[in-house]
């Protein structure tokens, strides 16, 4: 006397597929959508003030460097303080609604609570200006922030990402006079050298210190 | 007698049967299967209180522990591993000795094994799952324990296949697959003879679904001893394989103590060592409890005193070769950590305990009347269960405890978190192996019905004549399994 039906004999292939088919599936699933690429492009926070990259770098053209004075010296690029606003805005604009947290600011004394974008671990430890110098573009790694009214987060920043470059750099470097230029586009003809020997660490301690 | 032999049977060759006298198949078939079948003895329900009330407190001892990080464990510069460690290899160890019964004795056809290869194979398994957690638990951040393993992800970075951490990760868990399939391959048949006996429906339809539609047919055996003898072919070499990898992450290191060429095979012994204590630690508990006193004999116990005392005596031979080979080496770093450190430094308390538990208390197993004696053995057993643990704390404390620099020197000192999740771990393990003493035959029906007198061809004149039906099968068919469809 067997106790269940025939048909059950076919249930260890059953069982084998399905639990191939589904480590697969949460594998994939994970990696698809459990990471950066997907988890963190297109990140565009509210910002306090309404500020318009578009306008500003865009439109009017100014260089990445007059507001992110120190991308060229430190490991920040800086966030800048509200006196740089008030550089024009004490003069343009002065009565504008959308500036009056600006006004506020520079009254007070508190800083604008900007929210930030690009996120990275803490314990990986990024660097502004070794990439400047080695000839890495601002629109490399944040896209065309010129074209953006609210900024969002362009690339993935995941490690493998960071490799990627790491391991192959050449396509990502410019002419360091390029650096800011947002609509430079490398000319196949022309081989770009870089100022300085540039060799990414591909090691631990690169990044991780 | 100058030669044995092989055809006279074992009563003229001297040998003791491995089962009493008096047992016949079915009896064999009762007293197993009583166990599962009765009400659980009150001895039987303490312990299991014990257990879990341990196990509860690893949980909660674990969440502690996840949240506040392993920092809540003593572990620091310089002795960054420590009990953590020291138990995840303790654990390890006390699995080797399933694979060596199931497995090396079967292909050395050594029938004395049928009656501890099914409890002692349990053993293995639960003590790897004990094993197991130890590392997955030093890792800190338990969210993150998928990185040693080959998956696509968007760090760009694979694991190091070159650690043998790594190695390490995969030895373990191969040894549990395969440890795993080799017990419920041994075990089909006799849950088809729990099924077939259940008087409840639920009773039946669970045991039915592991049982594997088994009918007990000629063919079935055949597959199933084919099947058997495949397994145990694959798991030999893990008995060999798993704790020399697991001694790679020490001997691999530069550090004074670990670096030695002798680790794989002094662990391997340890490991088989500490593996058979433990089997008769459990078994002389077992066979009291649910009076199998008839199924395992004094000879078994004899006979693992023996392997005990082999081993034993190996392993004392690896601690003397350890101190040759540093005193031979001329290396004065090699020295210090065994002269100086092991012998009279701060650990030295447990570097002669470790001597006196491991070395010194299995040689009473040289006279036999202390071999066979019960008390005895228990003791010894509990001694090198000590003893083994102490061996892996000495290995993995005293060379970390004295750094190159004297400024680095420290010394371990476990917090209550770290005696917590050891005691823990003994409450996963015997919820384990109590559930399992209860639920599934604790000692292989089928397998010991084949090694009495009963089932030799032969053996119609010395005294088993009431089972002529059976004795012309090399391996009775279990009787109470419905016959083939």
């Amino acid at each position: 006397m067997q106790i269940f039906p025939r048909s059950l004999n076919k249930l260890p292939a059953v069982v084998a597929v399905g639990a191939a088919l589904l480590g697969g599936g949460v594998v994939g699933g994970f990696w698809y959508y459990g990471t950066p690429k997907h988890l963190q492009v297109g990140y565009a926070p509210r910002q306090p003030v309404p500020y318009s990259h578009r306008l500003h770098a865009g439109i009017m053209g100014m260089d990445c460097r007059y507001c992110h004075a120190n991308v060229e010296r430190s490991g920040e690029a800086m966030i800048p303080p509200t006196q740089t606003c008030m550089n024009c805005h004490s003069l343009v604009r002065t009565d504008s609604a959308r500036l009056a947290p600006v006004r506020q600011s520079w009254q007070t004394g508190q800083p604008i609570p900007w929210v930030r974008i690009h996120r990275l671990p803490d314990h990986a430890y990024f660097d502004h200006s070794v990439h400047v110098s080695a000839g890495v573009g601002c629109a490399t790694c944040h896209g065309r922030v010129d074209q953006m009214d609210v900024v969002r987060q362009d690339q993935p920043l995941s490690m493998s990402w960071c490799l990627d470059c790491h391991r192959n750099p050449g396509p990502n470097l410019r002419p360091r006079d390029q650096i800011t230029n947002m609509e430079w586009r490398p000319d196949p003809a022309q081989q770009v050298t870089p100022q300085r020997r540039v060799e990414p660490p591909q090691n631990c301690s690169g990044c991780h210190r | 007698m100058s030669a044995v032999n092989p055809n006279l049977p074992i009563k003229d060759i001297n040998e003791v049967p491995l089962a009493a006298e008096s047992y016949d198949f079915h009896g064999i078939t009762e007293d197993v299967a009583r166990v599962t079948e009765t009400p659980a003895p009150r001895g039987w329900w303490v312990m299991f209180l014990i257990a879990v009330s341990l196990l509860g407190a690893l949980g909660l001892t674990l969440a502690y522990l996840f949240w506040k990080g392993i920092g809540a464990w003593g572990n620091n510069q310089p002795i960054s591993w420590a009990w953590d460690i020291t138990n995840f290899v303790w654990w390890v160890g006390i699995g080797h000795a399933g694979t060596l019964i199931s497995a090396v004795l079967f292909l050395f056809r050594q029938k004395w094994r049928t009656s501890i290869n099914r409890a002692a194979e349990a053993m293995t398994i639960f003590a790897v799952i004990c094993a197991l957690m130890f590392p997955g638990i030093h890792v800190g951040r338990v969210w993150l324990m998928y990185y040693p393993f080959p998956l696509p992800n968007s760090m760009g970075i694979w694991p190091n296949f070159k650690s043998p951490l790594l190695w390490d990760v995969f030895a373990v868990s191969t040894y549990f697959t395969v440890s795993l399939l080799f017990w419920f391959v041994g075990l089909i048949p006799d849950l088809a003879t729990l099924r077939d006996r259940s008087k409840t429906k639920i009773r039946r339809m669970a045991y039915g679904a592991f049982a594997l539609g088994w009918r007990g047919s000629n063919r079935h055996w055949q597959n199933y001893e084919r099947a058997y003898m495949i397994l145990a072919a694959i798991s030999t070499p893990l008995v060999l394989s798993v704790h020399s990898v697991v001694s790679f992450d020490f001997a691999t290191s530069v550090i004074p103590g670990w670096h030695t060429t002798i680790f794989p095979p002094y662990f391997v012994a340890g490991a088989i060592f500490s593996g058979f204590a433990m089997v008769l630690t459990l078994m002389l508990v077992v066979r009291v409890v649910f009076k199998l006193h008839g199924l395992i004999t004094l000879k078994h116990i004899e006979l693992m005193n023996k392997i005990i005392l082999a081993t034993g005596s190996i392993v004392g031979y690896a601690y003397a070769m350890e101190f040759f080979v540093a005193w031979y080496s001329g290396n004065e770093y090699e020295r210090y950590v065994f002269f100086v450190s092991r012998m009279k430094g701060p650990y030295a308390w447990a570097y002669w305990s470790m001597i006196i538990c491991n070395v010194l208390s299995p040689q009473i197993f040289w006279k036999k009347s202390m071999r066979t004696n019960i008390p005895v053995t228990f003791a010894v057993s509990i001694f090198v269960n000590i003893g083994m643990w102490f061996e892996r704390f000495v290995i993995i404390a005293t060379s970390l405890h004295r750094d190159f620099l004297p400024s680095s020197w420290g010394y371990f000192h476990p917090t209550p978190i770290d005696v917590m999740v050891y005691l823990g771990s003994f409450g996963l393990f015997f919820t384990f192996f109590l559930l399992f003493i209860r639920w599934l035959p604790v000692i292989a029906i089928a397998e010991v019905k084949g090694v009495l007198p009963a089932a030799d061809p032969h053996a119609e004149h010395y005294g088993h004549d009431s089972h002529d039906d059976h004795d012309s099968h090399e391996k009775p068919a279990d009787g109470e399994a419905t016959a083939e469809a």
